[in-house]
């Protein structure tokens, strides 16, 4: 059994490319192979500003295109609920002047900032963690091929499980919440980055043997480069886990947090609170999963291009 | 930086020892186990300072684990490959390998001035004399302004120039070719074979270039190593004595090519 075939490995060919579509715009000018091949440089470029400016404005279009069904939700919302009396859905009208009063002018975002900011550490040691680990892995193989099925072990153990456990040994604060993220969201990222250097194109390794690069070079120029499509694929479902995680914690054991509030709010029977703090979640998740998705257009501009360059044919 | 210190180093000394010398080169995969398999049977011969050398063979001879011994990445079961005189443990300095997939070989990641200062880099080439030095090494392979573009960005052709580049850009006394231009169209494979003999010409540099191609290795060497099919030995060792410069047209319809190639197809074919 190898790490390989876990079922967390997200593997690049599935998971970028479901947001293909969105991607592969952003890179019209290195697109066409035979535009490249047949024209000068200068002929290129106005080709390249005419082209950009075409399909920007057609990028435009597109997301608005994409936003209308989310409009038409949201208008449907609005007036179905505008007269209301069920305790369980109120007006979206009462819910969002709510969601003004709480979040905006009140002081609800400081239940915000405490949970962004367990996330932020927690995500950023599982990152961090989880390619450092699944490089060591890679590259001790040996020593990976023993510790591959202890990592299974654990992996295989839902995190929540181990929330009572985790809560008895640290009790109730920032490290638990912390440590239930790492521990919930290092794993894909882990994992993809192992399965990620172990597929690196072996004619890459010889041709930086050939090159004579020492191995730390090798690893920065060619293994981690080659595996980041895969990483990248990893850190965003370790993104996902990770804010999922950051509810959870809360909704289980603390005593601030966004969590908390739609907790608390359920309790004390104020349900337009727990809405406005349901909907702030989900801004929150699609701002950071946008967020990501800028990030990784940058980290990854090269693989897009390629695989656009690649799909023309 | 240029490269005339070693263009008047001039001609091969007759007599010299050989750049690179192969004796009774064996290789055998999986040894010891039932799968044990022998791709090279025994191959000896020697390439001189200067010399443009193809090695040919029947398809399954084992050509790629012939050059992934002579370029050092392989460690041979039992003979011994020396290069400058010096038996070969890794890669040699001084040696340098093409490979044929230009697009598993470059980097992708890199843009053409990147992939081209990779081996500078390792070289411990300083900032600015690598920027000439690149300039130079792209100007050699007749490519222009790409620097900034990536590999896949530019046609297969192009992308293999960018790979013959890399392969010079660390000034190497040997150039070891893997099928260099059998990804290419025709067209780009006249072309990429003169821009070779060129290159060899202007830098002085000794080529040793394996493919399967016939037409291709009696066009460009000054000799061919003839292998067998696996387990491979050496055939012959055949003269190639057309005149140079080359050209496309007229080398190829000489008699002289037309006799060698013959000769040649039938000591392949008859392995």
């Amino acid at each position: 059994m190898t790490m390989a075939d876990l079922p967390g490995a997200t593997t690049t060919t599935t998971e970028p490319s479901a947001d293909g579509r969105t991607a592969s715009p952003d890179v019209p000018s290195v697109a066409d192979a035979s535009v490249a091949a047949a024209t000068t440089p200068s002929q290129q470029f106005s080709a390249r500003s005419g082209r950009r400016a075409v399909s920007s404005l057609r990028r435009t279009v597109t997301s608005v295109w994409r936003l209308w069904f989310f409009a038409v939700i949201l208008v449907c919302w609005w007036f179905l609920s505008a007269d209301s009396t069920n305790t369980f859905f109120p007006p979206l009208k009462n819910i969002l002047t709510q969601l003004w009063d709480l979040w905006v002018l009140g002081d609800a975002r400081s239940q915000l900032w405490s949970s962004l900011e367990h996330f932020a550490v927690g995500y950023v040691i599982a990152g961090v963690g989880g390619v450092l680990i699944g490089a060591l892995l890679w590259k001790f193989h040996r020593v990976g091929d023993a510790v591959s099925p202890v990592l299974y072990f654990i992996y295989v153990i839902p995190t929540a499980a181990l929330l009572p456990a985790i809560m008895a040994i640290m009790g109730i604060g920032a490290s638990m919440q912390i440590t239930i993220i790492v521990l919930a969201a290092i794993w894909p990222t882990l994992l993809n980055t192992l399965d990620g250097m172990r597929g690196t194109d072996p004619i890459k390794i010889d041709t930086a043997r050939a090159m004579h690069l020492s191995s730390t070079r090798t690893v920065w120029t060619v293994v981690l480069p080659g595996a980041m499509p895969q990483i990248m694929a990893g850190l965003r479902h370790s993104l996902q886990i990770g804010v999922i995680m950051m509810v959870v914690s809360e909704l289980v054991a603390s005593e601030s947090g966004i969590g908390f509030f739609i907790l608390e709010a359920q309790q004390r029977f104020a349900i337009t609170d727990m809405w406005t703090g349901i909907i702030v979640l989900a801004l929150i998740g699609s701002l950071l999963t946008f967020l990501f998705i800028l990030i990784e257009r940058v980290v990854l501009a090269w693989y897009l291009g390629a695989r656009a360059v690649e799909q023309k044919g | 930086m240029t490269y005339s210190q070693s263009v008047t180093s001039g001609a091969t000394e007759s007599g010299a020892e050989p750049v690179l010398s192969v004796r009774s080169l064996r290789k055998a995969y999986n040894v010891g186990r039932p799968t044990e398999k022998l791709a090279i049977g025994d191959v000896s011969f020697d390439v001189a300072k200067g010399e443009f050398v193809c090695v040919v063979g029947p398809s399954g001879a084992g050509k790629t684990t012939m050059l992934r011994c002579l370029s050092g990445l392989l460690p041979p079961t039992t003979g011994e490959v020396r290069f400058e005189g010096r038996k070969l443990q890794a890669v040699p300095d001084r040696l340098s390998v093409v490979f044929q997939d230009y697009s598993r070989s470059l980097f992708p990641w890199l843009t053409v001035n990147r992939n081209v200062a990779v081996p500078l880099k390792v070289a411990g080439v300083a900032k600015k004399e690598r920027e000439a030095r690149i300039q130079e090494v792209l100007h050699a392979v007749g490519l222009g302004d790409v620097g900034k573009s990536y590999p896949w960005q530019l046609s297969g052709g192009m992308q293999q120039r960018v790979a013959i580049a890399r392969a010079l850009a660390h000034q190497p006394d040997m150039l070891l070719m893997d099928e260099p231009f059998a990804s290419v169209d025709a067209q780009t494979r006249f072309d990429l074979e003169d821009l070779i003999l060129r290159v060899r010409h202007e830098l002085d540099i000794t080529v040793v270039l394996v493919t399967h191609d016939i037409d291709e290795a009696v066009y460009l060497a000054d000799r061919v190593v003839v292998l067998t099919g696996a387990p491979s030995t050496v055939a012959e060792i055949v003269d190639v004595p057309l005149d140079r410069p080359r050209n496309q047209l007229s080398t190829r319809s000489s008699q002289t090519f037309g006799q060698l190639r013959s000769h040649l197809m039938r000591l392949v074919t008859s392995h």
